[in-house]
């Protein structure tokens, strides 16, 4: 919404410095984005933060001028030279303005044409360059004939965009007065909150400046001169639903002339950012923009037609299911059974409130007109609106709730605008339906209330005087007032709600910044742990502690992103997504189901830029669940690692790169972390692994996960650079973070040496190292402290398919120091045990 | 000179040469030979004794006497000595270890946490130095907790405030805020006073730009109880600006709109990258928009199971992107989720 300085002082006095009314319209909840300033000059100092811009006319440069006579030039037939006095003296100005062709030649005009006038010297905007450019009116021959000064167009003076011709000033415009004074402004561009639809009004905007200054409002005269014939005659007007139409007032006028507007109305409408027409269409675009209240003009004739020459009958009805109508912009609407139609006794004329028809529309010929000013139900019209994809002012005010009573006020101030622009004779009176009409709300608060809500002490009548200046009618007994809502907004309810609405309107006019600050004194809540909380900081700081970096991706994929962590065959079917209605891409349709998918995407994105990469992510997965509303959200934690094993150095001879052991140590110091116990890893087999380089990591026999090197065709799915062989691990974190104990005990520091002996041993290939620890923890009895492997050897000495496997075993007893005998008793236990139980012989010691 | 004095003589002869052979050494192993001729067991000094004899009765205590003062000062001059050659030895060692100290350091591999989870820990832990418990609720919602029982209702004009990502099952939408957790921890904690923090990932259906993302981490803070003021959301968020942005950060509350709360406000924070003056960064207001806020609306408070006769409350939200974008002057939000290594090392 814009607001024009000149136009808001119509209504209330109000002679703030500009940054001063900016930052008190923003301190009442009216967000100043910018000012424009036009001809004033610009604030100089403190702006209070807000940002202005805009061209000073000065006083000696810029003048109101009359232009007598406009002679044609002598050399170019595009040009033209102007008699013009500027209230000093009399000057021969060269223009080329398209709009002073029709006048070349005539001789001395009869009424003389008012100009904006800028001297040599000027500082203005090159009307002929893109984009506003400053330069300096210099003395210039233009043609064989000397030019020192111009004939302004609006673009020149930083008033707008427009350079089509000169312009033409209203016929009152002073001469020889300093331009500035004459058109100087400031237009504010303000955000209205959507509570506060009843401001996207200059009348709006009038009354809370009033307000807040504790200034009377000035409203417009709305008294209606005496017309021909009655209205009530001319139509009748039908409301076929209340609820949705609450009210319809309707005024004719005969006989007007569509014409250009006067030069204010039009400025005003540009500045504005609406488009002038013509001085019937102007008439209801100015004044929903003075009172809110959205107007609709339809060819009164046409009426007459369509009802076969009858007095023509206004009916509002929603739509049949399927309904076509061609609105005015030539465009062909299928309707909802919700939509409210304008129609008469011959079929739809407009969608109501929201845009007219092409048929009724009036033209630039259109004499006689019949003007609607009428209250729809907001909900239903924003449900139209966003169907029809629909944007307009009058949709924008009317679907957040425009008051009844401004349909009248509207339908007034409208017909007198067009009597005075586009002339005509009115018909007597309106015709006004109001069949559901608004109770403005009555709402009591107490001093304690406010005290309750906001935290300050007001006496009674300091309340209802807050409230007043806002227009409330309001009643104070005792510490209690009853105040009853002013008939120009819709935004306060009953209740407790309308209290808090009243609170609000109180504190707002108070100033937040008079309210004290407050520490939070009450009895605190009882106190609740967050474990997930807890659970997801313990991971994180795990897995960094480890040297991953943590990565937090777009929940955002599509099923072919995330099913490239599957061979081609091993693709999935038929899973089922949280899919959107509405993807702001093709390629972001769905919400994750694999966290493996999003750590492996930022692998790729990563992989040609470093030798070594080491990621984690810990987050929600999405998985559907048939028969519930809302999907299940588990916490899953990914892990990727491809590349160099150790940051590469000046002098760092190693090179291996990262490995499936890597990867499981990782996630065995993060088990060791979590004081799980019970943990099996098994070889096995997952499309995404690779088949000999994968395991599932179970706790408690429970399945949590999976990790491995990736499988050579997942691999060739991604660009990973380099990297060939990555790997990754894709871990249940609810379950894994369930089974982690909240207490765990601690192992006492002895003080008796422990004893230590390597056990080594030729097995086959196909006995897993988890076989043969089992069995050595099995009989190692408690003084069995820890069993390592240290050595894995294959060669010839021991024969094709064996491998040598060597063990550190650590035996401690917390009470004393052990002896060889003690030790060999448990040692021999267990070889026994081993190559009884598994295929494997021990290696006589040395 | 008497036989007497010979010995004497012989040992002070002894004693010179000792002491000059010495001085010349260089070598623990040199030393080590010179202590064999001159203080082993067949050295002269130690072989006096048995040349007693060779000396009359009464001098030979006197001769004893004196080869014992030789020995030990031999002792005292190699000891002295050894000292200095092991310390110019040790000397000699270790400026042949001389390193070229200005060569780089081997990195070890540091592990970072993404810069959003230390930031949104850091607000956290504000908060819960306030009493405020984290508490977290789904990103996937139903209409009803997103907007219906936030008192935005369907169709109501309130709801252009949010573009929604809506899923193809009805009436479930990706949460647009984190509000939904103010109804869900209501019911949770009923009726009991209520201090909590509900950080999380949200939704916006919109063109992505440097300062649009579709996903975004916001953070909401809800309190509930009997006694709870305008005046205690003023007071809350004033000490959390100076916690985070510094003590004497300057803040100020403007009315604005939210459904959910009455009165609502947004507060604004001097702007800390210019200091108030206008910058980029701050649109040239010299102030930055931080964070909305409000009493919670008595719908809201209704909705959740208290009483708005009886209860009060606020609630405030703040976008911890932009908290991140303003301190680390990030320029671009979508930094944020490409996880590009280069951007988040630099934390
Ligand atoms: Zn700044």
């Amino acid at each position: 919404m814009e607001l024009v300085l000149s136009w808001l002082k119509e209504y209330v006095d109000v002679d703030l410095p500009l940054p001063e009314l900016a930052h008190r319209l923003t301190m009442l909840g009216l967000e100043v984005e910018d000012v424009h300033v036009i001809g004033k000059p610009l604030p100089t100092g403190e702006n209070k933060g807000f940002t202005f811009h805009g061209l000073e006319w000065d006083k000696d440069h810029f003048v109101v001028a009359q232009v007598d006579e406009v002679m044609p030039h002598p050399n170019a037939d595009r040009l033209v030279l102007c008699r013009l006095i500027d209230g000093q003296g009399e000057h021969t100005v060269l223009t080329g303005a398209p709009n002073l062709q029709e006048y070349k030649g005539k001789g001395p005009l009869d009424k003389p044409i008012k100009v904006a006038y800028a001297k040599e010297g000027s500082r203005l905007y090159d009307g002929h360059k893109p984009g506003f450019e400053l330069t300096t009116l210099k003395r210039a021959t233009i043609r064989g004939v000397e030019s020192t000064s111009m004939i302004c167009s609006e673009k020149e003076l930083g008033i707008s965009e427009d350079h089509e011709g000169v312009m033409i000033l209203d016929d009152d415009a002073p001469t020889g007065v300093p331009l500035v004074d004459y058109l100087g402004d400031a237009v504010f561009s303000i955000s209205i909150p959507a509570n506060m639809v009843r401001c996207s009004s200059m009348i709006g905007l009038a009354r809370e400046v009033a307000a807040y200054l504790d200034q009377p409002l000035r409203m417009p005269d709305l008294t209606l001169p005496k017309g021909e014939g009655k209205a009530n005659d001319a139509v009748k007007i039908e409301i076929r639903n209340p609820e949705l139409n609450p009210r319809f007032v309707a005024g004719l006028i005969r006989n007007v002339e569509a014409r250009p507007s006067p030069y204010m109305v039009q400025l005003r409408l540009k500045l504005s950012g609406m488009r002038p027409i013509n001085s019937v269409v102007d008439a209801t675009n100015y004044v929903m923009l003075e009172a809110g209240q959205p107007l609709h003009a339809f060819d009164y004739d046409v009426l007459v037609k369509r009802a076969d020459g009858k007095t023509p009958t206004i009916i509002t009805r929603t739509a049949e299911q399927g309904e076509i109508l061609t609105t005015l912009d030539g465009v062909e609407h299928k309707l909802e059974d919700y939509t409210v139609l304008v129609a008469d006794t011959a079929g739809s004329l407009s969608i109501g409130g929201i845009m007219g028809g092409e048929e009724s529309e009036i033209r630039p010929n259109t004499t006689n007109i019949l003007l609607e000013g009428a209250s729809w139900n907001f909900i239903n019209l924003r449900k139209s609106l966003k169907y029809l994809r629909i944007n307009s002012e009058a949709g924008y005010r009317l679907s957040r709730g425009v008051h009844p009573t401004l349909a009248e006020i509207g339908v007034r101030l409208c017909l007198r605008r067009m009597l005075e622009w586009s002339g005509g004779q009115l018909a007597e009176g309106l015709v006004d339906n109001y069949p559901l009409h608004y109770e403005d709300p009555t709402v009591a608060i107490t001093t304690a209330d406010i005290k309750r809500l906001i935290g300050i002490d007001l006496t009674a009548e300091e309340i209802a005087g807050l409230l007043r200046r806002l227009m409330f009618v309001c009643e104070v007994k005792g510490d209690t007032v009853t105040a009853t809502a002013p008939a120009h907004r819709m935004d306060i309810g009953t209740g407790v709600n309308g209290r808090a609405d009243l609170a609000e309107e109180v504190a707002r006019l108070y100033g937040y910044e008079r309210i004290p600050s407050v520490r939070l004194d009450s009895e605190l809540p009882p106190l609740r742990s967050n474990p997930k909380e807890e659970r997801n900081q313990l991971f994180q700081d795990t897995l960094v502690s480890m040297g991953l970096q943590e990565v937090i991706s777009y929940r955002f994929t599509n099923p072919d992103q995330e099913n490239r962590i599957y061979p081609p065959e091993s693709k999935p079917q038929g899973v089922a997504y949280v899919e959107l209605q509405n993807p702001i891409a093709v390629d972001r349709n769905v919400l994750r189901r694999s966290l493996l998918a999003s750590v492996l995407d930022n692998l790729e994105r990563n992989a040609r830029q470093r030798e070594r990469l080491a990621l984690f992510e810990i987050g929600p997965v999405f998985l559907p669940v048939k028969d519930q509303l809302l999907p299940d959200e588990p916490m899953r934690v990914a892990i990727a690692m491809c590349g160099l094993r150790y940051p590469s150095a000046w002098d760092r001879k190693d090179k291996g790169t990262f490995d499936f052991f890597d990867l499981k140590g990782v996630v065995e110091s993060l088990l060791k972390a979590l004081h799980v116990t019970d943990i099996q890893f098994e070889a096995d087999s997952n499309p995404s692994f690779h088949p000999g380089k994968c395991a599932v990591l179970r706790v408690n026999g429970e399945k949590i996960g999976w990790l491995g090197e990736l499988h050579p065709q997942v691999t060739a799915n991604y660009d990973f650079g380099d990297h060939t062989r990555v790997q990754a691990a894709d871990l249940d974190m609810d379950k894994l973070f369930s089974l982690s104990p909240k207490y765990f005990e601690t192992n006492p520091i002895t003080a008796f040496p422990p004893v230590i002996e390597d056990l080594a041993m030729i097995a086959p290939e196909s006995i897993s190292s988890a076989e043969i620890v089992r069995v050595i923890r099995a009989t190692g009895g408690f003084l069995l402290k820890q069993v390592e492997l240290f050595d894995i050897f294959r060669g010839e000495q021991i024969g094709a398919g064996n491998k040598s496997l060597a063990y550190r075993l650590t035996y401690q007893a917390p009470n004393r120091t052990l002896n060889d005998k003690e030790v060999g008793k448990q040692r021999d236990r267990i070889i026994a045990a081993l190559e009884k139980e598994l295929d494997v012989k021990v290696r006589k010691a040395e | 000179m008497s036989e007497k004095s010979s010995l004497i003589t012989e040992l002070e002869a002894l004693q010179q040469q000792a002491e000059q052979e010495l001085a010349g050494l260089t070598s623990e192993s040199d030393l080590q030979n010179w202590r064999t001729q001159f203080l082993g067991r067949s050295a002269m000094v130690m072989q006096i004794f048995r040349r007693l004899p060779e000396a009359p009765q009464e001098e030979r205590p006197g001769i004893g006497q004196f080869a014992n003062q030789v020995k030990s000062a031999l002792e005292e001059k190699l000891a002295e000595k050894m000292d200095a050659v092991k310390a110019s030895a040790l000397q000699e060692n270790l400026s042949g270890e001389s390193l070229d100290v200005t060569l780089p350091g081997r990195s070890p591999s540091r592990g970072r946490l993404h810069i959003q989870t230390k930031v949104t820990r850091e607000v956290c832990h504000i908060f819960a130095e306030m009493g405020f418990q984290v508490f977290q609720s789904p990103e996937v919602e139903s209409d009803d907790y997103n907007f219906e029982l936030l008192n935005i209702p369907a169709h109501h004009p309130a709801r252009d405030m949010w573009d929604t990502f809506f899923t193809t099952e009805e009436n479930v939408v990706l949460r647009t805020h984190t509000s939904p957790g103010q109804i869900r921890s209501m019911r949770a904690f009923h009726p009991d006073p209520i201090r909590v923090v509900l950080p999380g990932m949200c939704y916006r259906y919109e063109q992505t730009d440097a300062n649009h993302e579709i996903q975004f981490n916001q953070l909401e803070l809800l309190v509930v109880g009997k006694d709870i003021t305008f005046a205690h959301l003023k007071g809350t968020l004033e000490e959390f600006a100076k916690r985070m942005f510094g003590r004497d950060v300057r803040t100020r509350f403007r009315p604005s709109y939210f459904p959910f709360t009455e009165p609502s406000a947004e507060m604004d924070v001097e702007c800390f990258v210019c200091g108030g003056k206008g910058c980029p960064a701050c649109g040239s207001k010299g102030w930055l928009e931080i964070c909305g806020c409000g009493l919670t609306h008595p719908v809201v408070l209704k909705n959740g199971g208290y009483d708005p006769d009886v209860y009060t409350g606020f609630a405030a939200g703040l976008g911890i992107e932009r908290i991140s974008m303003l301190r680390y002057r990030i320029d671009d939000i979508r930094n944020f989720w490409r996880n590009d290594v280069r951007f988040l090392e630099q934390f």
